[in-house]
This record gives structure tokens, sequence and C-alpha cells, in this order.
């Protein structure tokens, strides 16, 4: 009984205070409010101090921040119509993939300027946020500072003796395998979107597969394999290694041959603000924000210009993926290739996986 | 029906009616539980699995389980780890069970915690534990080598030696319950009986304790055997990768294709195999009981 009553006033109150909320929104009608959703943890804390509050601060707008998990909760909503969010962070190829599914607002780049971005990190559907790279890294135990330093060598059981890990996903999987087996870096997208080219690189991955004592599943869990000493080399995202690595772990990375990757922000089909995110996004594209979010994680800026600003330092701009000696070194993901060949690519990677 | 006694007989019909009634409607809640949250998304995820990505009918998702070779061996990896753990809880547990049976109540209450205790601890905690006492550097095997053991570190984690561990321990308790009460129900009295009429212990257990023991042991392989084959963090964390489970699988999916079709095509498969399975151990079951009553 005791309940019920506190259960209704509850309630009540709930509908009092949702009255006075809407009449405290209409009275302040300039002050525009949007709700930005990213993945939580120290990368949302680094998005929201460098980025969010104060391009909110300088738009003169009340921002809402929210979390999930990725693109399949915003699908849910935009198919019940009930979007809510004006923007959301996401890796690169699911936005790919969300934009031809057609659950993306196409972007504005009238408004979003890019020109300083570095190449194919500005898609359609997606602005780049921040860079990260797929890269080979070793355990300094077993292989001292002078680790393997290409993907030949990655292969190379017998010149660097000792157990891999890779990953169980395909994404980042073939492109390795191919510069393994000889095809240099411009090349690799051409071999593989031509007929033979993901059964050559799967091939590759075959020949390796004695020596993979783990196939690993996410960046949380390579991390903890070279920090645990598990695997004497690796594949994984460098931010990842540099936190370990923080904490004592024994591991190094190059970034020559890594994959060049980002993240980046997008707006959902029915967006309540569109308009208005769009004017966010321009805001955060700029490069005095990027730089900012680089003292937060080793993820470099999209946006050249944050490096000539002189707020990087310059030893600390050396370590971020997007650094132009960086990613002079790097392939970049190209995701026309995911969108069009993930899914036949992903079906024969399991087929050798559980062979 | 005589008339004198009909208004009396019909009130007394009613009323055993009205009270029946009554007594069904006491099951309500829990039906419509069970219905709106089990019977309803579950048939939905059945009808989504004939779908295509443009909402037609389509036995698509069907067809590629046949083509893809990787569906088939997930399904049989299934099926395998499922068979495995439960033979080695069998081997575990019913000798673990038949001592605690013999035990004092008091003595038995008190083992018995230990085998509940790993029950209560979160399944995550428990599998994140084994990795780190089985890994490469892990405490098993760097005192193993220190102690001049072995001298290359064992592959104890990361492949089906982990993932059975993990499982075992984890299944254990499903089995040791079931036939801890079925050995308990034993009537001692049969034993003794079979003492005086000559038969050794050894023979007396064979004859008499084991059969009337059977049914809870089969109870608790089948559900432990069920149990498995739904598992999904065992084998991602303590599998390295290697062991693809249906369940696995069916994550795998959703990630890929994002379909709900592709991944629920998979759950109808393993839904339909279990069943079947359940059906022909029931068969077995009772066929079992008809034996034993045969016996008698």
């Amino acid at each position: 009984m005791n309940d019920k009553v506190t259960a209704g006033g509850r309630f009540a109150a709930l509908i009092l205070s949702g009255i006075a909320l809407s009449v405290s929104v209409n009275g302040a009608a300039a002050q525009q409010t949007l709700t930005v959703v990213s993945f939580g943890g120290s990368y949302q804390d680094g998005q929201s101090k460098a980025l969010f509050q104060p391009a909110a601060k300088a738009l003169g707008i009340t921002l809402k921040e929210e979390t999930y998990s990725g693109i399949a909760d915003l699908r849910l909503k935009v198919k019940a119509g009930a979007v809510t969010w004006d923007i959301v962070a996401s890796g690169s190829g699911s936005a790919a993939r969300a934009g031809a599914e057609g659950i993306l607002e196409k972007l504005d780049y009238k408004v979003i300027d890019t020109k300083d971005f570095l190449p194919q990190m500005a898609t359609d559907y997606c602005v780049g946020g921040d860079v990260f790279s797929t890269v080979l890294a070793w355990n300094t135990k077993t292989f001292g500072e002078n680790g393997p330093k290409s993907w030949a060598d990655f292969w190379d059981v017998k010149k660097f003796p000792g157990k891999r890990s890779y990953r169980k996903g395909v994404a980042g999987a073939l492109e390795p395998a191919l510069m393994a087996d000889g095809v240099p870096p411009n090349k690799v997208y051409e071999v593989l979107s031509s007929p033979g080219g993901i059964e050559r690189a799967i091939k590759k991955v075959r020949e390796l597969k004695p020596h993979v004592a783990v196939w690993w599943t996410s960046g949380a869990q390579h991390a903890q394999l070279m920090k645990d000493g598990e695997v004497d080399m690796i594949t994984g995202w460098n931010g990842r290694f540099d936190v370990v690595a923080k904490d004592g772990a024994k591991v190094a990375y190059t970034f020559n041959q890594a994959l060049l990757d980002y993240d980046c922000f997008a707006v959902p089909k029915g967006a309540p603000n569109k308009d208005l995110a769009m004017k966010f996004l321009a805001e955060i594209s700029k490069p005095q924000y990027q730089a900012e979010f680089t003292k937060y994680i080793t993820y470099g800026p999209t946006n050249k210009k944050a490096y000539d600003l002189g707020t990087i330092d310059a030893a600390y701009a050396k370590r971020l993926p997007s650094h132009p000696d960086n990613a002079a070194k790097q392939l970049t993901i190209n995701l026309d290739w995911y969108i069009k060949f993930e899914a036949q690519a992903a079906t024969a990677y399991e087929n050798m996986l559980s062979e | 029906m005589s008339h004198p006694v009909g208004p009396n007989a019909e009130g007394l019909r009613r009323d055993a009616l009205i009270e029946r009634l009554a007594l069904f409607s006491l099951t309500g809640p829990a039906l419509l539980l069970v219905t709106v949250t089990m019977l309803l998304p579950v048939g939905w995820l059945f009808w989504l699995s004939f779908l295509n990505d443009a909402g037609a009918f389509s036995l698509e998702h069907y067809h590629r389980m046949l083509v893809q070779p990787s569906y088939g061996r997930a399904f049989r990896m299934t099926f395998e780890i499922s068979f495995i753990t439960t033979a080695i809880c069998i081997v575990l547990g019913y000798p673990l069970a038949y001592v605690l049976s013999q035990l004092p109540r008091r003595a038995a209450n008190i083992c018995m915690i230990a085998v509940m205790l790993p029950f209560w601890t979160s399944l995550l905690v428990r599998t994140y534990a084994w990795l780190v006492l089985l890994q490469r550097q892990g405490v098993i095997n760097s005192w193993g080598m220190k102690l001049g053991l072995w001298d290359t570190p064992l592959a104890l984690v990361h492949n089906l030696n982990g993932t059975l561990i993990g499982m075992v321990h984890i299944m254990l308790p499903f089995l040791v319950l079931p036939v801890y009460a079925s050995m308990r129900a034993i009537d001692k009295d049969y034993l003794k009986a079979a003492a005086n009429l000559g038969a050794s212990p050894t023979r007396a257990f064979w004859l008499v304790f084991l059969p009337l023991s059977l049914p809870g042991l089969l109870a608790g392989s089948l559900m432990v055997f069920i149990l498995c084959l739904g598992f999904y963090v065992t084998p991602a964390v303590l599998g390295g990768g290697k062991i693809t489970m249906v369940a696995n699988r069916i994550a795998t999916d959703i990630e890929l294709f994002f379909n709900w079709g592709a991944a629920s095509s998979l759950g109808v498969v393993l839904f339909i195999l279990t069943g079947i399975i359940l059906y022909v151990a029931s068969r077995i079951v009772r066929l079992d009981r008809l034996l034993g009553g045969g016996g008698a």
C-alpha cells in the first residue's frame, strides 16, 4: 500500500517535472538542444572534454550526451521511426555500411569544411573524427626492440619464431596477408577486388594458421594478450597498445605497412535537429578541437591542420597514426571495397577458420 | 441422475468447476509471462528466418547454412563439445554425488555448499579466472615449470582444452544436484536386502544402486547437455577464436549481416536439433523405466 502511494507520488512528480521542463524549454526557445551519442568509456570522456562541450559552448547550444554500443542500436531507432539522436560516433566501416543501407543523412559539406582533411576521411555519410592504425606489434621480451618490420616478417616463422595472434574477423585481416605475399601496398585493393584476390589472401592466412595461438575479437582482448605475454606477435589498434605499454606491458609496434583507419561522426536519418548537427560537425572538425582530443588518447586528427597549430607536442605528434611521416608508411582502409566485398570475404574467412 | 439429488449435484458440479477455474487462473500470470516473453518473440524470430533482406519469403538463410561449410562445422563442434563436457561431468560428478549421498546429512550439507559455491559466482568471473590460471604465463604453467614438471608452457587455454575445463567447471553442479537428490531417495533397505541375499558391496552397487540412480543421472546429463548447446561466453573467452559454437556464430552473423533472419535461422536449426535429441532421450529414459519395472 505504502509502495503504491510513493509510486503514484513519483509518477505525479514526473508528470509535473515534465510539464515544468517543457515550459522551460519553450521559455528558452533560443537555447537549442543537440543529442550526441558515442561509445562511452575513456574514449567518450576525451571526446566530451575536447570536442563536445567546448563546441556546444562556442555555438551557444545545450548538449545532451548518450552512450550506445554500435550502429545496430541506431538501426532499431531508425526502423522504429523514433530517432532522438542528432549525431552518432561510429567506426568508419559500420558507418559506410549504414550509409549504404540508408539509415544516415547525407552530410552537408557546404557547411562542414574538410579541405584540409587526410584523403578519404570524409565520405558522403560520415566525417572523420580521429585516426587510428591497425599495426604489427610484438613482444619486446621475445624480440627486443629490433622486432619484425613488415608483414613478410610477421609471416616468417623461421626468422621470428613465436606465437602469433591475428584477428578473428575479416576486417583488416586480408590486407596484411597480401602484403606478406608480396603485393605492394598501393596494389592491395586492386588485387582484392579482382577475381581470386580474396582467395589469395585467405590462402596466405591459412599458411599462418598453425602458428596463430589466439584469434582476437576485441581491442580490449588484444591489449590484454600483450600485457599477459600470451603471444609474441600480434595485430591490433595502436592506441590500445600504448595504453598497456604505459601499464608496463612489454610491447612495441611499427606504423610500417599498417592500415590507416578512422572513427567518424554521422547524422541519423530523421535526426530531430539535422541542420544544427551539420553546424556542430563543422565546429568539431576544426583543427583546434582535433588537436585537443589527441591529449586524451593516441589517436590522431583527421584534419592535417591540427599538426600546424603547435598545440600538439612535436615528439608526441610523431607517435600519432595520422602524423604525415607515419601516414606515408601506411595503407588507408578502402571503405568502398568493404561495402562491396565484406560479406563475401567474411564468409570465406569463416570457412578457412573453421577448417 | 435421480431427481431429488439433481439440484445438489448441479451445485456441487458448478462449485467444482469454479474451483478448477480459479486454480487454473493462478497459472494466468505465468502463462501470460511465458506467452509474451517467450512464445511471441521466439515465434517472431522463427518467422523472420524465412524472410530475406527485402522482406519477401525466402529460404536463403537456410540455403547459406547448407552451402557454406563453416556452419555445419559450428553445429558439429557444438554437439561434440556438449557431448564431451557431459561425459566428463558424469565421470567427475557421479562419484562425487555418491560420496555425498553416503555421508551423514550434516556433513553432506556442508560439502554441498562447496559444490554450490562456484554456482553462485558469476559465470564471467569464473571464465576469466580460468584464463588467468591457464594461460602461457599463468599460475599453472609458471608453477609447473618452476617445479620442473614440464619445460615449455602447455597449451591449456585458447583451444579446446581450455573451453572444456571452463565448461565442465560451470556445468558440474547441474549434474551433481539431480544425481545427489535421486541417490538420497534410494531406500537403504534395498542395499541391505541385496547384502542379505549374499551380494558383495560392489555387486549390490552395480545391480541395485546404479539402476535406481539412473533416472537422476539421465536427467542431470540431459540438463548439462542441453545447457552446453547454448554456451557463448566460455568458448569466446577460453577458445582463442578456434572454438566456434552456434551461439558464437549467431553473434558473428548479427554483426556481419545486420539481419535478424540470418541469425535466427541458426537458432531455429539448433532448436529443432535439440528438440529431436530431447525426444529421443525421453524415449530412452522411459524405456529404461520399463526395463527397471520388468526386473523388479
